[in-house]
Formats: structure tokens, C-alpha cells, sequence
């Protein structure tokens, strides 16, 4: 199977583009007045949850898909969004500690989307966990679309329980709670370097989950030619 | 007569491994049929998919004139299944295992019932009994017991006579004349040559996801289903077997 | 002669089956409870539980407790239907998939509330205070049923798993945090006397994440058994 040209040409764009968001990032986007430049990490910050939070739904949609039409594609779609969105999500959650060790004075604390990112991560390494656990390839297919979707619907529920108790992360977007630390005001080349991340962010997501589904069909295809031999 | 099972074009694979491949199958009202092959034939996986446990990724299946997986409920309601493993509740007793199969299949005021079940297959003194105390021929005949609640018009059987000794083996071969006997469809699989062969009114070969060959017990001399077996065996090994390798 | 047994026949039927069979053995319960029992012991002594530190901490305790034998149940109950092939046996049967659902979920459902029953008093006795109410009652029947909800499913995933005694909780305690959070504040609440009103919000969460739990595994149970 032959690399198809859209996908190197993806590839490309993927590259120039992250690099160009990293230009803006260091370049274009002010110092924060208060925080300084630890707050730069915010970009990718915001960008990378994003992603993960959308890997995520992906994963849910396909296994949607999968139970209802039980076609091997959604079953890669899964696999690919879930971990991908583990790595996004891991990114998140570090990126997040690097800015609130300086702001909060600490590298870790209870907070409502902090815990639930975290909660997420191991929603996900669980579903790793469970198709592992699987020989049958059909079974454990059905099993992972099963647990996609519930993972997915629990996670809001969780975040939405958690945040009865005070929040002390900054509102970015809509900020409205004042007593929040670490809120600032955003200025328009912020803004629009938060929305380049995100959109960058979005292609390295379609590249990566293009290259994983790729992958995905690829070993199948070891796997058949093995089976044909054994024959 | 009118075939009470048929399977056509059936195909289930497992991953990449195709188990079965096109398989054609036809059983008319009142026969006993024996699936013989070796391990890895697809026996097993036939008798899922025909007891609606497995669903085939092609082809078609009808019982009783219902079609599956379609009209899965109603064939269900035309099968007794007995497999390998007994399927019967250990910390619940003979009398309550069948009492709960019975509800299962909407059966009512089936007390009578469950006794003359009982009765047939020689448990009913133990009724009140754990089957957890049951030997495992005492619960292979139960498991029969169980499977026939409902008079089912079709029997699949994987392998009945697995860990039995010769009495109960015996006792389960009277059991499945006595229910033979009484114009049921019967399909089992068995490694027992001698007891399939004073069983069975016919004798399917299963090789590589196929019927490879079929024949009737009138047609076979006195014990001569092992030498027909053996035959196909040698069949396969020189001609048919590397030509489909190839 | 319709084709399928009537939903309710056999979704009692297998309600019945279970507490017949735990009325035998009474495997299940007692090893919930002893389970149970000792939680709090642990708790005790890693804890250092003193008066004061103490009734801060009952609710969180109570329902750690809960859910850890709870686990238990649920793994032990469809091991049952697993090991002798029981499954396959209920699913031959012309009955609804859900049925059989909503049959396991309610045993379940009791089994975890009868060991509740027994902890609840047991627990008053050793730390000398009453805990025992209708309200906290209500609270364990509606977040053990969010628990069994989810709980019976993913039971019945993990048991057809090669690494079935480690799968379950690993599964579900993630996905159950909601229902758990919801429940302890409510139940913290209760034990300090708060009216109601106060709680009003919690109990709301709660039957709302019961709705959606049983739901959704309602409607994906099918995919979890049928090959």
C-alpha cells in the first residue's frame, strides 16, 4: 500500500503550519503583563485539550458507527482517535502544571478540569486496558465501541459534578468569575494566536489519525498474509 | 420431505481466518445426523451460528422455516442445545434449574412436566439435589434435560459425550434414541466413532469450512463408518488436501 | 403464539434464579460483608479515626465501602453465568437480551442494598452513632442503582476477557466517579443534618445520572452479549 500523495502533502502542511503556530506563539503574541512568559504556554495548552476533548468524541461517533454497522473502519477510527487523544490529553495535563507551578505555586491541584482531564486519561488507558485483554479481534472491537461510548458520556457527567465545588481555573473564554487565579484579559493577537494553535492543532490531529487508520489497515493486512501462509 | 434445516453459502470468519467457507448444508425432519472432522473443521462454530449463539458473516440459514439471525427469537424456540459445558446453575438444585429454563421459555404450570423430565432422564430422585453434588454424567443428562424442556423440534449437540464413562455414555446414547425415536431432528458433533455409528442415520465429513462428504448409515456396512472415515481422511491427505493448499 | 417469552416472565425469572441460588450458598453476601467489614477496619486504623475526624469522614468511608463490595458481587455474579457456560444458556432462550440485563442489574441491585442494611448498623454500633435514616437510605438505593447500572454491563464485559479478576474495577471506577461524587456530598450532607432542601441539588444529579446510566447500558447490553 502506497503513501497517497494527499497524505504527504497533509504531512507538509502539518509541518509548516505547526511551525508557523509556534512562530506566532514566541513571536507575535505579547508578553502577558502579569505572568510573564510562562503564560505562552497557554497556546498549546488550549490547543491540545481541544484536540483531545474532540479525539475523544471521535471515538465516541465511531463507536456509534461501529455497533450499528459493524464495519472493521470504525473499529480503526476508534482505536486511532483514543489513542491519539491519550497523547493530546497528556500534553494538556503537563502543559497545564508547567504554567500553574509558577501562577498557583503548584504543580498539581483539585481542580475541577485539571481532575477530570485526568479522570479522561485513565477512562482511556482503561479501554486500552479492556481490548488487550481481548483475543477475538470481533469481540474486542464490540467491547471497545461499548466503552467509547460510555467513557465519553461519564466524562462530562464527572467534570459537571466536580465543578460544584469552587474552581480555581482561569475562565479563559467568558471570563466571569473574578475570584479565579491567574485570569487575564486577553488581547485580539492572543486571541488570534489561541485560534491559530487550535486550527494547527486540529490538522496535526486529521494527520496523525489518518497515518494511525493507515497503520491499522497495514497490519491487518500482515496479519492476513500470515494467516495465508499458515494455510 | 421437507428439510428442516438449511444452510446455504454459509461463511464466518474470525479476523482473517475464514472457518467457514461457502458451506452447504441440508437436514430433513427426523434425522440424526453425526458431524465428524478434525479439530479445527468447524464444528463447533456450525453449531453455534445454527443454535443463534454466533451470527454468520454470509449466507443463508433456515430451521423450521424461520431464518436466522432474523427471526432469531422463534428459531430459538424450535432448538435445544447441548453443549460442551452444561449450562446449568451449580448452587441451584435438578428441580430448579429446569423450573428456570421453564419460565425462560415461557412454559407455565410445567410442574408435571419437570418430573416426567426428570423421569426420562433418570434424575428424579435427586431432584432436590445441588447440581454442583452432580458427577459430570449426572450433569451432561440433566443439561439434556434442560435442553429438551421446551420440545424442541431440533436438538444441536457439540460434543456430548466428552469426559463421560461408558455407563453414563451408555445412558446418554438411550437418551438420544429414545428422543430420535420419537421423529426429533438431531445434529451432533463427536470424536465417538462407535457410538456415533450406532446413532446417527447419517454421516457428514467436515473439512476446511465445507461438507466434504455425506453418507447414509444404510449405506455404510456394519461397522463400517471408522474405514469410510478413514477413507476421506486419506482422500484429503494425498489428492484434494495439497491441491487446496496450492 | 407469540415468539418471545414476555419481558417481565423472564426478566423475573432471572431476578428469582439469583436469590434462590444466594439464599443456597449465601456466597455472595457473605463475602460482600466480611469484605465490607473489614474496609472499615482498614479504614480505622490507616486513618486513625478519632471522633472529631471521624464524622467528616463516615460518608466517604460508608461509600468506599459500598462500592468495593460491590465490585465483588458484580464480578462474582457473572462469573456464575460464565463458568458453566450459563450465558450461552440464557441467551438460546427466547427472551429479550435487556431482560436478561435488567434481571442481573436488579439482583444486583439488591444484593448490594441488604449488605448495605447490614453495614449501616454495624458501622453505628462501632463508632457509637446513629448514622441510620430514610434519607441516607434514599441515597444508597439511587446511587447503588447508577453503580449496578454500569456495573452489571461492564460485568459482563470483564468476565469475557482473558484478564477478567483485574478488568472490572479498572473499568468502572472511572466511568462511576459521577454517580460517587453526587452520592458522598449527599451523604455528608444527610450526616451533618442539613435540611433537605440543602441537598436538593445532589439528589437531582443523582437520579439524572441513574437515568442516563441505565440508558445507555439498556441500549448497548445487546452488543455486549451477541456475537
Amino acid at each position: 500500500m502506497k503513501k497517497p500523495t494527499a497524505l504527504k502533502i497533509l504531512d507538509i502542511v502539518t509541518l509548516i503550519t505547526l511551525l508557523g503556530a509556534t512562530a506566532m506563539v514566541f513571536f507575535y503574541a505579547p508578553i502577558e503583563r502579569v505572568m510573564g512568559a510562562v503564560q505562552k504556554v497557554f497556546y498549546f495548552h488550549v490547543a491540545a485539550g481541544w484536540v483531545g476533548m474532540l479525539s475523544f468524541l471521535f471515538a465516541a461517533i465511531a463507536g456509534v458507527l461501529y455497533l450499528v454497522k459493524k464495519t472493521k473502519i470504525w473499529d480503526l477510527v476508534g482505536v486511532a482517535a483514543v489513542e491519539i487523544g491519550i497523547i493530546f490529553i497528556f500534553i494538556n495535563i503537563v502543559t497545564g502544571s508547567i504554567w500553574a507551578r509558577p501562577i498557583w505555586n503548584t504543580w498539581w491541584t483539585w481542580d475541577p478540569r485539571l481532575t477530570t482531564a485526568t479522570i479522561m486519561e485513565l477512562v482511556y488507558i482503561a479501554y486500552l486496558m479492556l481490548r488487550q485483554g481481548i483475543d477475538d479481534p470481533e469481540r474486542r472491537s464490540r467491547f471497545g465501541a461499548v466503552y467509547a461510548i460510555i467513557g465519553f458520556l461519564s466524562v462530562p457527567l464527572t467534570f459537571f459534578s466536580i465543578r460544584i465545588f469552587r474552581t480555581i481555573h482561569p475562565v479563559v473564554i467568558a471570563g466571569s468569575d473574578p475570584s479565579a487565579v491567574g485570569t487575564f484579559d486577553m488581547t485580539a493577537t492572543m486571541f488570534q494566536t489561541m485560534m491559530v494553535s487550535i486550527v494547527v492543532f486540529s490538522i496535526l490531529f486529521v494527520d496523525l489519525v489518518w497515518h494511525r487508520i493507515r497503520l491499522g489497515k497495514l497490519a491487518n493486512q500482515v496479519e492476513e498474509l500470515k494467516f495465508n501462509i499458515q494455510d | 420431505m421437507k428439510a428442516i434445516i438449511e444452510v446455504r453459502n454459509l461463511i464466518k470468519r474470525f479476523g482473517h481466518k475464514q472457518v467457514l467457507r461457502k458451506l452447504n448444508f441440508s437436514v430433513q425432519q427426523g434425522e440424526f445426523v453425526a458431524l465428524l472432522g478434525s479439530n479445527g473443521a468447524g464444528k463447533t462454530t456450525l453449531l453455534r451460528i445454527l443454535s443463534s449463539l454466533s451470527k454468520p458473516n454470509y449466507g443463508e440459514i433456515q430451521i423450521a422455516g424461520y431464518y436466522l439471525p432474523g427471526q432469531a427469537a422463534q428459531v430459538r424456540k424450535k432448538l435445544g442445545v447441548v453443549s460442551h459445558l452444561p449450562l446449568l446453575y451449580g448452587d441451584l438444585s435438578a428441580e430448579e434449574n429446569l423450573k428456570f429454563y421453564g419460565r425462560l421459555y415461557g412454559l407455565s404450570d410445567f410442574q408435571n412436566h419437570i418430573e416426567e423430565i426428570l423421569q426420562l432422564v433418570g434424575l428424579l430422585k435427586r431432584k432436590k439435589d445441588l447440581v454442583r453434588t452432580f458427577s459430570r454424567g449426572m450433569q451432561q443428562r440433566l443439561a439434556i434435560g434442560r435442553a429438551i424442556i421446551h420440545d424442541p423440534e431440533v436438538l444441536l449437540l457439540d460434543e456430548p459425550h466428552t469426559g463421560l464413562d461408558q455407563d453414563a455414555a451408555n445412558m446418554l446414547d438411550t437418551l438420544l434414541q429414545e428422543i430420535a425415536s420419537r421423529g426429533r431432528t438431531v445434529v451432533m458433533t463427536s470424536h465417538d466413532f462407535p457410538r456415533v455409528a450406532n446413532l446417527a442415520t447419517r454421516f457428514d465429513v467436515l473439512y476446511k469450512g465445507k461438507i466434504h462428504s455425506s453418507k447414509l448409515a444404510k449405506d455404510l456396512p456394519q461397522h463400517g463408518l471408522l474405514a469410510y472415515y478413514q477413507s476421506i481422511v486419506d482422500e484429503i491427505d494425498t489428492g484434494g488436501g495439497i491441491q487446496d493448499a496450492a | 403464539m407469540q415468539p418471545k417469552t414476555s419481558f417481565f416472565k423472564a426478566m423475573f425469572a432471572v431476578v428469582w434464579k439469583d436469590l434462590i441460588a444466594e439464599l443456597r450458598g449465601k456466597e455472595l453476601i457473605s463475602a460482600m460483608l466480611v469484605f465490607a467489614l473489614l474496609v472499615i477496619f482498614i479504614f480505622n486504623f490507616a486513618l486513625e479515626l478519632d471522633p472529631k475526624t471521624r464524622s467528616a469522614l463516615t460518608a466517604g468511608i460508608l461509600w468506599v465501602t459500598i462500592i468495593f463490595a460491590g465490585n465483588l458481587g458484580l464480578n462474582r455474579s457473572m462469573s456464575v453465568e460464565k463458568d458453566r457456560g450459563c450465558l450461552d444458556g440464557l441467551l438460546l432462550a427466547p427472551v429479550d437480551r435487556t431482560a436478561i440485563y435488567f434481571g442481573k442489574s436488579i439482583a444486583n441491585w439488591i444484593f448490594m442494598l441488604i449488605v448495605a442494611m447490614i453495614v449501616l448498623p454495624i458501622y453505628s454500633i462501632l463508632y457509637n452513632t446513629n448514622i441510620i435514616s430514610p434519607a441516607l437510605f434514599l441515597v444508597i438505593l439511587l446511587g447503588s442503582e447508577g453503580y449496578v447500572a454500569i456495573g452489571t454491563l461492564l460485568a459482563s464485559m470483564a468476565v469475557q476477557a482473558r484478564t477478567r479478576d483485574i478488568l472490572l474495577p479498572i473499568l468502572l471506577f472511572p466511568v462511576i466517579l459521577p454517580v460517587l461524587i453526587a452520592a458522598v456530598k449527599a451523604s455528608a450532607g444527610i450526616l451533618s443534618g442539613f435540611p433537605f432542601s440543602d441537598l436538593q441539588t445532589w439528589f437531582n444529579l443523582l437520579i439524572v445520572y441513574d437515568i442516563i446510566f441505565t440508558s445507555v447500558a439498556f441500549m448497548v447490553f445487546d452488543s455486549v452479549v451477541e456475537e
